[in-house]
């Protein structure tokens, strides 16, 4: 059986399409999860005085959050064997409302053995991720 | 920057041992809800030894080779100016709670675009038994001073 076959998917078909709410908490829960405690992730003052339009999510975050939707969907059927992002605009969270930021994960392309998921992660209607590609394989 | 940086392979960092729960709270900040990250029966019937990780996971590993990388002193990198550019991992197989991972980074290119310097390395991660597991491939931009 082909992974096609084994996953129910065919190229084109939407795996997942969520809308994440990044907020100041996430990051802080971030940053203590992942080791990266970058102030620019959370002190408006040191945002500010880099130049930055705000404080920042994590790349890392936006990326894990992204393929977070992918693993939700694949459960213990497959494993992602690569996964690549380009990081072309910053996510900027605000205090109160934090960032609304969409994740749409489409196949891009199926051979025997392997799936290439798509993914499109924007906020604001801008993509923040650049070729973002995941390839997923049967366990 | 130093554009003879390419040459150079670092010395590996001392083994990440991946814990259970750290492997839970990642999950957790990543909005990772599949069964496998958390619940430890769920992974074993999925095959795997222990819960598994996300596929971001290795970034927490390779961060203190990157921190290598960036505490050089002739490498010539201002840690205030850098942004992350783009990252890759690629998987001989996922990481799960239990393993030992030994990271060992190499710079493998340097370039300069429009007063800009952008630094890519790769690190390679193997288990207890020097099988690999993961690497991580990471452009880090380091910004000029008019930018």
């Amino acid at each position: 059986m082909s992974i096609a076959e084994t996953l129910g998917i065919e190229v084109g078909q939407v795996v997942a399409d969520q809308t994440l709410t990044l907020t100041r908490d996430s990051l802080v829960r971030y940053a203590g999860a992942s080791g990266d405690f970058n102030p620019i992730h959370y002190r408006d003052d040191v945002a500010a005085q880099v130049g930055l339009p705000g404080v920042l999510a994590h790349g890392m975050l936006t990326m894990g959050v992204a393929i977070g939707t992918v693993t939700d969907w694949l459960d213990a059927r497959g494993w992602v064997s690569d996964y690549q992002v380009r990081f072309t605009r910053p996510v900027v969270v605000d205090p109160t409302d934090g960032a609304e930021v969409q994740v749409v994960a489409t196949v891009g392309a199926l051979d025997d053995d392997e799936a290439r998921i798509d993914l499109t992660v924007s906020y604001g209607g801008q993509t923040v991720l650049g070729k973002a590609q995941a390839r997923i394989r049967r366990l | 920057m130093n554009p003879d940086l390419p040459e150079r392979t670092f010395p590996p960092v001392a083994p990440y041992l991946v814990g259970r729960e750290k492997v839970r709270e990642f999950a957790r900040a990543t909005r990772a809800s599949a069964a496998v990250h958390h619940d430890v029966e769920a992974a074993r019937s999925a095959g795997f030894a222990d819960v598994v990780a996300p596929p971001t996971f290795p970034i927490v590993v390779a961060e203190a080779t990157l921190q290598q990388l960036l505490a050089e002193p002739d490498a010539g990198i201002d840690f205030s100016r850098v942004v992350h550019g783009d990252q890759r991992f690629t998987y001989s197989r996922p990481v799960v709670a239990g393993d030992e991972l030994t990271a060992t980074l190499r710079v493998t290119s340097v370039k300069t675009l429009g007063g800009n310097a952008m630094v890519t390395s790769e690190t390679d991660m193997v288990d207890a038994d020097g099988q690999h597991v993961a690497t991580s491939v990471s452009t880090l931009v380091v910004r000029g001073d008019d930018a």
